[in-house]
């Protein structure tokens, strides 16, 4: 698997998002430092590390979401790159509902509750200026169906699903506009095991099938064997390892890599 | 009768002559001069002239006799003579540390230069009823020390100040005019002046509630009453044509500072923060209200989470004005029978929709 | 028309010059930027606020002694605020008043748009009790003025399009958000979406003012204000099976009167002076003469006394 994609990134040689030391610090206090990675169209990258080990800083400076302290990110936009921080807030705003999406741990944090799951899967068309209703709809189920909820759930609205449901609603919603990134902070968190393996295969398969660039935060070594092709083991807000996943998880180099391969191991 | 929702200006007069005798009362009974409200209700005064924005005592007494004692009412009075008042220019600002003093405590020293100055308090009344008042006539005189109070009164930030453990009050970059509430709508984020300005004015109620949600814990400050002071400050203003301070007279205010705790940053030692308020008259509930939501709406320049109501400058800022408030609410009282009426076709048009549709079924069924 | 006194103690229009200027200068902002909201200066009216302050410091800034004023609420000129409105004008600018809208310079409104089409020169003031359409979206106003300068307004979308999910069509029936010059999400006030209509290409201005919001904004003489919709669900008004009871006008808002306790009721005209108008013209509802019965409006004989 890995060699494919070693392979796809030689057909398309330029990186969609690179970060260049980003460093974020709060106060005193480090959330993460130095960190610099390229990722390539259709590549999953996961970052693994202890809760405090900077990697859910590092998404939100990724994301957009908070401004880093130092270093940049570029995004590839309209074949040129982009700093993230230089461009005005609107054009930033734009590229966040257009180009990527951040699939949130809690759901709550990424749906309207109070809006129907068809109203939520549309928004995002309607926001780019869609206004056909019949279409905005079919395309609602289309994407519901694709997440495995019924269509017969269209009109209701998330807080009347299950937590595995309003999970694969939110990712509906961030991949309807059909981004080219997406961030994610651990998907699974919180959801029951048996309806963690669904939602893993489910991503597993969209992603594949959308050859969408992913960054994938979480301290579940599985998770990240499952859906990344590529690992950065992050402690005390600095990367310590990196390498394709297999290779990382099976061989690890670092005494850090090789206690949380173990505990997963001895688990 | 139905008419009634149809006004005709007869009626909207009769209501006015209806007020005036419900006002007037019982006209056995003598009625009130506006020269008593102003030296027996003091308090109530001092409210109306804060939350109207208007230093004068006598209109002040005047609103609350004509609004029969409405406290929102009389400041909406105060506030619609005020917009017809040419403004000739503004005033030095005030120097509170020049102040007259009445009264003066600090609930963080137990002695201070100056010390405790009780003054004029209900803080150490009994709240007995005192029958005597129903009668009349007394003239009481208060027993007050024979010493003079000193001369030198400082304010307690000042005096932390001077160690550097107070956050210090400097103007903004090139000290610019402040905004005017009264001549600019606001705009957020909302600078400081902008935020002490619209709670001057503020709901006195709506800043001791949302003061108290702070100190029960939706908001995260401690504070501490650093000093309250009250009595006589002299109000000067610089005419073009003379080129120096002129003393226009002497205001009566209660001002409020609060001393709160600060973590400090890398780059800030830690240092005390402040909370400041300032009210017109005898109104330290007020002031004190004010400083703590002063206080508590810094969150954003000392990046604290704004978590909770108090902190949230809209929130605060758009809410206190209870004149505006009053207003809004009551104006549910206007005739909105074309909405209404667009509601009602509405919900008639969904449930018809609604029959017909389980019409339909019920036969497709049969 | 009426001709009363200006009350000497008062400045012409109540205002003072320096306000009336500063009110002036934002309604040239707002007609510049047709639907652009501009924060301006409001002043504390001896009005209450939510009761029409902002349309009563527009046409306090705007009147002339040579203008003609008609106020309106509900579409009626003798609602109470609107004779309340009309007499404090009458107060402090002395100037005519009118009911018959062809007469009136400048109309203040409030909740409707007369059913005589206003004319090019007219002014129409409308009262705001809320100017922010994105508001039951997005509380914080810092926010929702951001989505104006960004222009995104899928969410208003959202809320269409859940009305048509859960009800088959827009359940919104009035403040019925509109499309301004193509660019501008603006709310037309809480006039019933019957009147939307009439705010597109409309040849008189149209200037709106919200006094506690402290925002002024304007719809320029002929300029395109769209309401809302999907191409598969455009947008309709309301109608009603049934002309006026009192004139048989089919082409009016009507306003829905109990006339008594068991049930009966009638449909007429929201806006008095086109019903009055056209009584006086010899047409003849089918309920005119209960409706006299009931004093609930008397013998037109040219003037307007409805009781």
């Amino acid at each position: 698997m890995s060699l494919e994609r070693v392979h796809d990134m030689n057909a398309e040689p330029d990186p969609i998002l690179i970060a260049q030391k980003l460093t974020k610090l709060y106060g005193d206090r480090i959330g993460c430092r130095d960190v610099s990675f390229s990722l390539w169209p259709g590549e999953v990258l996961g970052v693994v590390g202890e809760s405090g080990s900077g990697k859910s800083t590092l998404l939100r400076c990724l994301a957009g979401i908070d401004r880093p302290t130092g270093g940049e990110v570029m995004f590839r936009h309209a074949d040129k790159p982009i700093s993230l921080f230089d461009i005005p807030e609107p054009t930033r705003r734009k590229l966040m509902r257009t180009e990527w999406g951040i699939v949130h741990q809690n759901p709550r944090d990424g749906l309207r509750m109070d809006v129907s799951a068809g109203g939520n899967v549309g928004e995002r068309l309607m926001d780019r200026g869609d206004r056909h209703y019949g279409k905005i709809r079919a395309a609602a189920i289309d994407w519901l169906t694709r997440v495995e909820i019924g269509e017969d759930r269209i009109d209701d609205r998330p807080r009347q699903f299950s937590g595995g449901m309003q999970q694969r609603l939110q990712i509906a919603r961030v991949l309807v506009p059909e981004p080219r990134l997406v961030f994610m902070d651990e998907p699974t968190g919180g959801l029951d095991v048996s309806v963690q393996a669904r939602l893993l295969d489910l991503l597993r398969v969209l992603v594949r099938d959308l050859g969408i660039a992913a960054v994938i935060v979480t301290h579940d070594l599985a998770v990240a064997r499952l859906l990344t092709d590529r690992l950065m083991v992050m402690k005390d807000g600095a990367v310590v390892e990196e390498g394709l996943t297999d290779q990382v998880l099976d061989d690890p180099q670092h005494a850090y890599t090789q206690l949380l391969t173990s505990a997963v191991l001895a688990a | 009768m139905y008419v009634a929702v149809k006004g005709g200006e007869a009626a909207i007069l009769a209501t006015h002559d209806l007020v005036a005798e419900e006002r007037r009362g019982d006209v056995s009974v003598p009625e009130l001069s506006v020269a008593q409200i102003r030296e027996q209700m003091q308090l109530a005064v001092a409210r109306v002239m804060n939350e109207g924005s208007l230093y004068d005592e006598d209109l002040s007494a005047l609103a609350l006799k004509q609004a029969q004692g409405d406290m929102i009412e009389a400041a909406f009075l105060m506030r619609a003579y005020r917009t017809t008042l040419p403004r000739f220019g503004s005033s030095v600002p005030l120097d509170t540390s020049n102040m007259a003093i009445r009264r003066r405590i600090s609930a963080t020293y137990k002695d201070l230069p100056g010390g405790q100055v009780l003054g004029p308090t209900y803080d150490y009344t009994h709240r007995l009823f005192d029958f005597a008042l129903m009668a009349s006539g007394e003239a009481p005189e208060a027993q007050t020390s024979a010493d003079r109070l000193d001369a030198a009164m400082p304010r307690v930030p000042d005096i932390l100040g001077d160690e550097g453990l107070m956050e210090a009050e400097l103007p903004p970059e090139g000290d610019p005019r402040p905004f005017d509430l009264t001549r600019d709508p606001i705009e957020f984020p909302a600078d400081r002046d902008v935020r002490l300005q619209t709670l001057a004015r503020g709901d006195e109620g709506f800043l001791l509630g949302l003061a108290y949600s702070v100190q029960r814990g939706f908001g995260g400050n401690h504070p501490f009453a650093g000093e309250i002071r009250l009595g006589e400050v002299a109000v000067e203003f610089v005419p073009e044509e003379l080129g120096f301070a002129v003393d226009l007279g002497d205001i009566t205010l209660t001002e409020c500072q609060m001393v709160n705790q600060f973590q400090g940053s890398k780059d800030q030692p830690p240092q005390f923060t402040r909370g400041y308020g300032l009210s017109f008259g005898h109104a330290e509930r007020k002031a004190m209200s004010m400083a703590i939501l002063d206080r508590s709406l810094k969150a954003r320049e000392f990046g604290e989470a704004a978590d909770y109501p108090a902190q949230q400058e809209e929130f605060v800022l758009y809410h206190a004005d209870n004149v505006e408030a009053s207003g809004f609410v009551e104006h549910l009282k206007l005739p909105h029978y074309v909405d209404f009426q667009g509601e009602l076709e509405l919900l008639r048009k969904i449930r018809r929709e609604q029959e017909e549709r389980a019409a339909t079924m019920k036969e497709a069924a049969e | 028309m009426n001709t009363p006194h200006h009350d000497p103690d008062y400045n012409f229009g109540y205002l003072d010059e320096q306000t009336k200027r500063m009110v002036r200068r934002a309604l040239l902002k707002a007609i510049a930027i047709p639907g652009y909201q501009v924060p301006f200066g409001s002043r504390e009216m001896p009005l209450a606020r939510g009761w029409g302050t902002g349309g009563i410091q527009i046409t306090a800034a705007l009147i002339g002694p040579a203008d003609t004023l008609k106020v309106i609420d509900q579409g009626a000129d003798d609602t109470t605020n609107a004779v309340s409105i009309r007499r404090f004008f009458e107060r402090v600018s002395g100037v005519a008043t009118t009911e018959l809208t062809e007469d009136a310079t400048i109309i203040q409104t409030r909740h409707r748009i007369p059913e005589k089409p206003l004319e090019a020169g007219q002014i129409l003031v409308y009262q705001v009790p809320q100017p922010e359409p994105l508001r039951k979206l997005e509380p914080s106003e810092a926010e929702t003025r951001k989505m104006h300068a960004w222009a995104e307004y899928g969410g208003m979308y959202v809320r269409l399009y859940e009305d048509i999910a859960r009800y088959g069509h827009v359940a919104t029936t009035y403040s019925y958000p509109v499309l301004v010059n193509g660019r501008y999400v603006m709310s037309p006030t809480p006039i019933p979406k019957f009147d939307n209509p009439k705010m597109d290409d409309m040849p008189a201005l149209q200037l709106f003012g919200a006094g506690r919001e402290k925002r002024i904004y304007a719809i320029p003489p002929y300029t395109s204000v769209k309401s809302l919709d999907f191409e598969d669900h455009p947008f309709t008004v309301q109608s009603w099976t049934e002309p006026c009871a009192l004139c048989a006008a089919n082409d009016s808002y009507l306003d829905e009167v109990i006339t008594d306790d068991r049930g009966g009721r009638m449909f007429v005209c929201s806006d008095s002076s086109y019903c009055e108008d056209r009584r006086a013209k010899g047409h003849v509802g089918k309920e005119l003469a209960t409706a006299e019965a009931l004093a609930y409006v008397g013998h037109v004989e040219g003037g307007s006394d409805v009781a």
